[in-house]
């Protein structure tokens, strides 16, 4: 299995996917430069976080634009699997791989922490190593993570089983409390509509070592190694 | 082709929460501004552009904040009228 990691000046989880993917997974990994017009046979692309193109304009604004995310777009029309993690998730809401947008933090802080998360649907391709219900522990490190979208869009989002993560307390409760942005509906992380692409805020990438806190983000990975090799 | 300037405003869709707006409102309530019933934090560019006509000019800007310039999900745009630059 072969991923690619995508790298935009401004980029700044690349390494850490990277150190995720193959010190842990042990999986081959590449980088993958904003310039480049191909995916060098990489299976599965990570968007990783950061702040590509300095968020000029919008967070994820700028970066569709680039020749890489012509590729990217390609291989995700295609069913490609494409993970986009914090301003991964950005890019590909700008570039309408996934519908809806991240705004704001409704309480205007950048927020640095770990997080809860309730696991929505292990029907995916990222998430069939979970519980269905399970929480996880994961970081958060944004600015811009309030999901938003039209009522209609959301309500479409949860009669296709396509909300995957939500934002949720210690009993697994989608409290007002347990929200840090504000997003719709305690939405973390949502899939496309044939399920191929996820953009998710809390970073899995950074949740791979009980070392760092928790390890929990680490059967992502293997969901996808085991539904693509399969 | 003659050069036009046009200024553009995008402002958070009415009705979407605007933690920024409010932020504003509450700080110019706090200095004795009790009129301050609504504020809307958005940003103001202007474009320069050649085109055919300012009708055209004015055009061509709606297009760019249709593809680029406003989310479409997220906010709202109004072009000035065309001047010339």
């Amino acid at each position: 299995m072969k991923f690619g990691i995508v790298t935009f000046p401004g980029s700044n989880c690349d390494y850490d996917a990277y150190h995720a993917l193959t010190d842990v997974l042990g999986e081959d990994a590449v980088y993958l430069w904003h310039k480049d017009h191909d995916l060098k046979d990489a299976d599965v692309v990570v968007l990783p976080g950061g702040f590509s193109y300095g968020d000029y304009l919008r967070a994820g604004a700028i970066a569709r634009f680039s020749p890489i995310m012509q590729e990217v777009a390609a291989h995700a029309r295609t069913g490609g699997p494409v993970l986009g993690v914090c301003n991964g998730f950005q890019v590909l809401c700008e570039a309408g791989l996934l519908p809806g947008a991240l705004v704001r933090n409704a309480n205007l802080q950048f927020i640095s922490a770990p997080v809860r998360i309730r696991v929505e649907s292990t029907e995916t391709l990222f998430t069939n190593r979970y519980e269905k219900g399970e929480l996880l522990k994961i970081p958060i490190a944004h600015g811009d993570g309030r999901y938003f979208a039209p009522r209609a869009v959301l309500d479409a989002l949860e009669g296709e089983g396509r909300v995957i993560f939500r934002y949720a307390d210690a009993r697994g409760n989608t409290s007002a409390d347990a929200n840090p942005n504000g997003s719709e509906r305690n939405i973390a992380g949502i899939v496309s509509e044939h399920g191929n692409v996820l953009g998710m805020m809390p970073h899995p990438e950074r949740a791979c070592s009980p070392l760092l806190g928790s390890d929990d983000g680490v059967r992502l990975f293997e969901s996808i190694l085991a539904r693509v090799a399969a | 082709m003659p050069k036009y300037r046009i200024a553009v405003h995008i402002v958070p869709r009415k009705g979407l929460l605007d933690p920024q707006g409010k932020a504003v409102a509450d700080a110019l309530q706090t200095l004795g501004f009790d009129g301050v019933a609504g504020v809307h934090v958005g940003r103001y560019m202007t474009i320069e552009t050649s085109a055919d006509d300012a009708l055209a000019a004015g055009e061509n800007v709606r297009e760019m904040c249709r593809r680029l310039l406003a989310n479409p999900v997220t906010e709202d745009f109004e072009v000035e009228s065309a001047v010339p630059a």
